[in-house]
C-alpha cells in the first residue's frame, strides 16, 4: 500500500517543465503537428482510438503528441478526456455489410461477390527498409481502374457460407439490454457481448499473445479467416428529442470473421463456429486476434475443456485493459515508505530469531533503507 | 444533414454566403460536444455489443423567421456544429429550400469525385488468385 507524502512541489513541477522541453526535442528540427500525426502515423492514431475506446482521429492524434507517442499514455489522456464529456446515447448498431469497402480479402474463398480488394496493405510487401522515404518527396500516384459492376457490393462471407447452413448463425438480437463495462463493473461470467467490448478496447499486443497463444495449442481452434473487410461505415443515433435515427457522419472500422473447426452434437449437425473482431481504424492485427480470443472464450458455451489462458474469461478479461495493467504496474513507483518500513522490521525481528535458534554470532549488517 | 456532417467548417460558411443566408438565429441548444456510444453485432448481424465511443457535436437554433435546426456530427467542431444546425433551419423553410441545396451542391459534388476515386483506386488492387497444383504426387 502506499501512502500520502507532502512537499516535493518544486520538483514535481520542474520535472513537468523538463517533460515538455524533452518532448519537444532538439528545437532546431521542425515541431510536429496534430494534423501531421493524423495523416501521417495513421495505423498509430487507429490504435490511440481503439484502446482509449473514443473514435476522434484529431483527439487521438494530439494525445500522441502529448504522450510523446506512447501508445498506454495517450490512451490514458483519451480515456481522462471522455470522462469530462456526457454521454448522449447509444448508436445504432453500424451495418457492416453496407461498408465502403477499402480493403477486404478472405483466406477461405477465392471468388466472392464484390471481389477481393487487397487496398493499402503491407502484405506482400518486401519489409525492406525504404531509406528513399528518408529523403522524403512524393509517392508515385495511386493506380487506377474501372470498377467491375460488382464492386461496392459486398455480402459478408458469413452471410453467403451461413445461407447454406454450413456456418452456425450470430446469436439472435433478443432486445435485452446491451452491457456496458463503463458503466457497470464486470460481473463473471460475463456475456459474449461485454466480451467483446473489452476485447474491442484491450491492449493489442496482450490480445494478440492470447491469440497466438490459441494458435500454437492451448486452446486450439483450428481457425479460417473467412473474411476481413475494413472501410468507413455510417453511425446513426436516435436523439430522444426527435425520435428518427440521423446520420452523424462515417467512421473507419475493420472487421474479422474468423471461421473456426466444426462442432456437432447429436442435435446440431457438424457446422463451422465463428470468432468476431471489429475495431476502430484500420487494425487488422487487432481485429484478427480479437476474433481468434472470442471464439477461444466460448469454450464452456461449446462444451469445449477450459485449460488453457485464452479460454479462461476471467484471465483474459481482467488483464486485456492497458491503462488498468499500466495503473497498477506503475503505483509501485509510488511512495511505499511505510509498508516497506513494516517489512523490514518483520525481516530484523526474522533474522534475530533465525540467529538465536542457531546459537550464530553473525556480523551485522548495515541496512541501506533506514 | 449527412451532407452537412461531411462538409468543413470553411465549406458550411461559403454555402451560407453563396446563398445569401443570415447567420443570426438563436440558440435552442448551445453547441455541445458529449459522447455517443457506437454498437456493433456480433458476427457483423446479431446480437448488438458496445464497440466504443465517438465524440458528436450536436446544435440546435431558432431562426427569427421562426423555423427551427439541428445538427448531429462525429467531432468535436462546434462552430460547425451550429453553422450546419442554421442551415438545416433555413432548409425548412419551403422558399430557401431551393438556395440552400444549390449552395450545398459544390459538396456533394466533392463527396461524389472523392468516392469515385477511391472505388477507382480500390479497383486497381482487385485481385484474382490462382490456386496451383501442389506438387506431393
Amino acid at each position: 500500500m502506499y501512502v500520502a507524502v507532502k512537499g516535493g512541489e518544486a520538483a514535481i513541477d520542474n520535472a513537468h517543465r523538463l517533460l515538455a522541453q524533452a518532448r519537444r526535442g532538439d528545437p532546431a528540427v521542425p515541431e510536429l503537428d496534430v494534423a501531421q500525426i493524423r495523416e501521417q502515423m495513421g495505423l498509430l492514431v487507429d490504435r490511440v482510438m481503439t484502446e482509449g475506446s473514443l473514435y476522434d482521429p484529431d483527439l487521438a492524434a494530439l494525445a500522441l503528441k502529448q504522450a510523446r507517442g506512447d501508445v498506454v499514455e495517450a490512451v490514458f489522456l483519451v480515456r481522462a478526456y471522455r470522462t469530462t464529456l456526457p454521454r448522449f446515447g447509444a448508436a445504432l448498431p453500424v451495418e457492416t455489410g453496407a461498408m465502403a469497402v477499402a480493403r477486404r480479402i478472405s483466406a477461405t474463398f477465392k471468388d466472392m461477390p464484390g471481389g477481393q480488394v487487397l487496398g493499402p496493405t503491407f502484405d506482400y510487401t518486401h519489409r525492406l527498409i525504404d531509406f528513399a522515404l528518408a529523403a522524403g518527396g512524393d509517392p508515385e500516384p495511386a493506380a487506377e481502374a474501372e470498377p467491375d459492376s460488382d464492386a461496392g457490393q459486398c455480402p459478408r462471407v458469413t452471410d453467403i457460407l451461413g445461407a447454406a447452413g454450413l456456418l452456425e448463425t450470430s446469436p439472435p438480437e433478443d432486445g435485452a439490454p446491451v452491457g456496458d463495462l463503463t458503466r457497470e463493473p464486470v460481473d463473471y461470467p460475463a456475456d459474449r457481448a461485454l466480451r467483446l467490448q473489452a476485447l474491442a478496447r484491450g491492449d493489442e499486443g496482450f490480445v494478440l499473445a492470447l491469440g497466438y497463444s490459441t494458435q500454437r495449442g492451448y486452446g486450439r481452434t483450428h481457425p479460417f479467416v473467412g473474411e476481413i473487410r475494413f472501410g468507413k461505415v455510417g453511425i446513426e443515433f436516435v436523439p430522444e428529442e426527435l425520435g428518427f435515427p440521423v446520420p452523424l457522419g462515417a467512421a473507419a472500422l475493420t472487421e474479422c470473421q474468423m471461421v473456426n473447426q466444426f462442432h456437432g452434437s447429436g442435435a446440431v449437425p457438424p457446422q463451422f463456429t465463428r470468432g468476431y473482431g471489429l475495431v476502430f481504424g484500420q487494425s487488422e492485427r487487432k481485429a484478427m486476434a480479437m476474433a481468434l480470443v472470442d471464439r477461444s472464450l466460448r469454450a464452456a458455451e461449446l462444451g469445449e475443456a477450459i485449460v488453457s489462458p485464452a479460454q479462461d474469461q476471467e484471465f483474459v478479461l481482467a488483464h486485456c485493459d492497458s491503462l488498468q495493467a499500466t495503473g497498477f504496474v506503475e503505483h509501485l513507483k509510488l511512495p511505499h515508505y511505510v509498508d516497506f518500513q513494516a517489512e523490514l522490521e518483520l525481516v530484523r525481528r526474522l533474522r534475530a530469531e533465525h540467529a538465536a535458534l542457531h546459537e550464530k554470532v553473525e556480523t551485522p549488517i548495515r541496512e541501506a533503507a533506514e | 444533414m449527412a451532407l452537412a456532417g461531411a462538409a468543413t467548417l470553411a465549406e458550411l460558411r461559403d454555402a451560407m454566403a453563396a446563398a445569401c443566408l443570415a447567420e443570426e438565429a438563436q440558440d435552442l441548444r448551445a453547441p455541445e460536444t458529449g459522447l455517443v456510444m457506437t454498437r456493433g453485432r456480433i458476427g457483423g448481424d446479431g446480437r448488438a455489443f458496445n464497440l466504443g465511443e465517438a465524440t458528436v457535436t450536436r446544435a440546435a437554433v431558432r431562426l427569427p423567421s421562426g423555423e427551427t435546426g439541428f445538427a448531429y456530427h462525429l467531432g468535436r467542431d462546434r462552430p460547425k456544429a451550429r453553422l450546419a444546425a442554421i442551415l438545416d433551419a433555413h432548409w425548412q423553410a419551403p422558399e430557401r429550400r431551393a438556395a440552400v441545396e444549390a449552395a450545398l451542391s459544390g459538396i456533394v459534388a466533392r463527396r461524389e469525385q472523392e468516392a469515385q476515386a477511391h472505388a477507382r483506386r480500390t479497383a486497381a488492387t482487385r485481385v484474382n488468385f490462382f490456386t496451383l497444383v501442389r506438387g506431393e504426387d
